[in-house]
């Protein structure tokens, strides 16, 4: 590498260059978000079925995570679940085999366990809303026809409020996407941000490889929006 | 157990002592940006596209990209270019040398950018009827904007900046990432002396869970304060 390489070459996609590395941060973020966002639904949709349930333990059990969630920091939730999601784990394997011992939890992993389930406390009042947006008739006409909860669930409510929850899950998918940026704290993935620290830290140039960094995340973000947009689209098209 | 207890205890002290770094931050930052946001509001809303462009643009890059990609943007990059330019010999190095300010830069930006978005949001949202109204009593267009606009804007989107204050409360908890040391970098300071990995952490929680109670309660009182003229004549 010559003493003083241009930002071009900084960004080649060469061996002496960033570029190939910035593009292999892009895709962990993405498949952070993506892993993260997916489990977020299903927390989510746990999380507002035990919001609606008639059970009190159940709902009771919903609101404290929401409540809990909402209140504590992301970075702070984070570091508290990747590390005790470790040892949780490890405990439950020990009473199985001793050999489990000294398991090591996959960072990526701990890392999508915990931003799911914060999403989740956020993805959980937005479903709880697009629920009890569905006429309740709809429901107990569901029950007369003598359908499960289950099938009432997968044939009824779920193809309708997802039409309610499709603004709240997008701006939901944006901020996945940005709070996986939080990860890059731990130092075990090599997510976007966290080749932006490096790059930046082994050549000097901060400014220019926070700012590469940055302008992917926002790329991410335009595309994400327009894909918002399309599905949109296509899911109210029955109502326009 | 018990231990757990007493450990927790013996950080306490020094936990809470780093509570008014992290309010401080907040209310800076709180302060800047929503002052920064009316002007990035109005400037969203302006007829000239020199005006309207720019101001969008900063928006839409403050909400889409991570506030700690900006913050390490912020700290990092003001870091490389200040040290060596004229300002290394000005009144202000000793400040600059400093994390804090740089977080209080960056929060205060993002906060303009998510506050205006709002706050246009809010100004569109006023009722023409009672723009027509100050227009029929002949107000000017500036007095229209001071005394019907932006009041009934702010009333209109309170809840939300409400919302986006607790928000930012729990972002400052980033600035530990460009040593401040607020709740949470002091909590990871324990950590990092002590080998304790919970209970710095479940303290820290358990300090910003009662910070948020405390503000939301406060911000609501205010809330009230502000709408007051609309409450319940009965209830109040």
């Amino acid at each position: 590498m010559d003493p003083t390489p241009s930002l071009f070459a900084l960004m080649s996609f060469g061996p002496d260059g960033w570029g190939m590395r910035f593009v292999e941060g892009l895709v962990v973020t993405l498949e952070v978000s993506a892993a993260s966002y997916f489990l977020s639904l299903i927390f989510g949709l746990l999380g507002a079925s035990a919001k609606l349930s008639t059970s009190p333990t159940l709902r009771r059990i919903a609101d404290l995570y929401t409540t809990l969630v909402r209140a504590l920091p992301e970075l702070l939730l984070l570091l508290l679940i990747y590390f005790s999601g470790a040892d949780a784990i490890k405990f439950v394997l020990s009473f199985i085999s001793a050999d489990f011992e000294d398991v090591e939890i996959d960072p990526f992993i701990a890392a999508v366990a915990a931003l799911g389930f914060i999403g989740g406390a956020y993805m959980t009042e937005v479903m709880r809303g697009a629920i009890l947006s569905i006429p309740t008739g709809q429901i107990e006409a569901a029950k007369a026809s003598g359908m499960s909860k289950l099938l009432t669930l997968r044939r009824v409510i779920v193809p309708q409020m997802l039409r309610y929850a499709l603004p709240g899950m997008g701006n939901l998918w944006l901020s996945a996407t940005k709070d996986s940026s939080l990860i890059s704290v731990l130092g075990q993935t090599q997510d976007l941000l966290f080749m932006g620290y490096r790059a930046s830290a082994v050549t000097k140039h901060y400014g220019f490889f926070y700012s590469v960094a940055a302008i992917m995340f926002l790329g991410i973000t335009i595309v994400s929006v327009i894909a918002i947009r399309i599905i949109e689209a296509r899911v109210n098209r029955g109502y326009r | 157990m018990n231990e757990s207890f007493t450990f927790i205890a013996s950080i306490a002290p020094t936990l809470l002592a780093a509570v008014p770094m992290t309010l401080v931050l907040t209310f800076l930052s709180a302060v800047i940006g929503n002052s920064l946001a009316l002007p990035i509001a109005v400037a969203r809303l302006s007829g000239n596209v020199f005006v309207r462009y720019p101001s969008a643009f900063f928006i839409f890059v403050m909400r889409g990209t991570p506030l700690l990609a900006q913050t390490y943007l912020i700290y990092y990059g003001l870091g490389e270019l200040l040290p060596g330019s004229w300002v290394q010999q000005s009144f202000l190095w000793p400040y600059l040398r400093e994390g804090f300010w740089y977080a209080v830069f960056a929060f205060s930006l993002n906060t303009a950018g998510y506050t205006g978005e709002i706050l246009r949001g809010a100004i569109e949202a006023v009722p023409r009827g009672e723009i027509e109204a100050a227009k029929a009593y002949g107000m000017s267009s500036r007095m229209i904007f001071w005394r019907i606009k932006l009041p009934r804007a702010v009333q209109i989107c309170l809840p939300t900046m409400t919302g986006e204050t607790i928000l930012l409360l729990k972002a400052t908890s980033l600035a530990s990432l460009i040593t401040v040391w607020e709740v949470m970098g002091t909590a990871r300071q324990i950590q990092k002396v002590t080998f304790r990995v919970y209970e710095p952490l479940l303290a820290a929680g358990f300090i910003y869970i009662v910070l948020v109670f405390i503000l939301t309660r406060v911000l609501m009182i205010v809330e009230r304060r502000i709408n007051r003229h609309r409450l319940d004549p009965v209830a109040a």
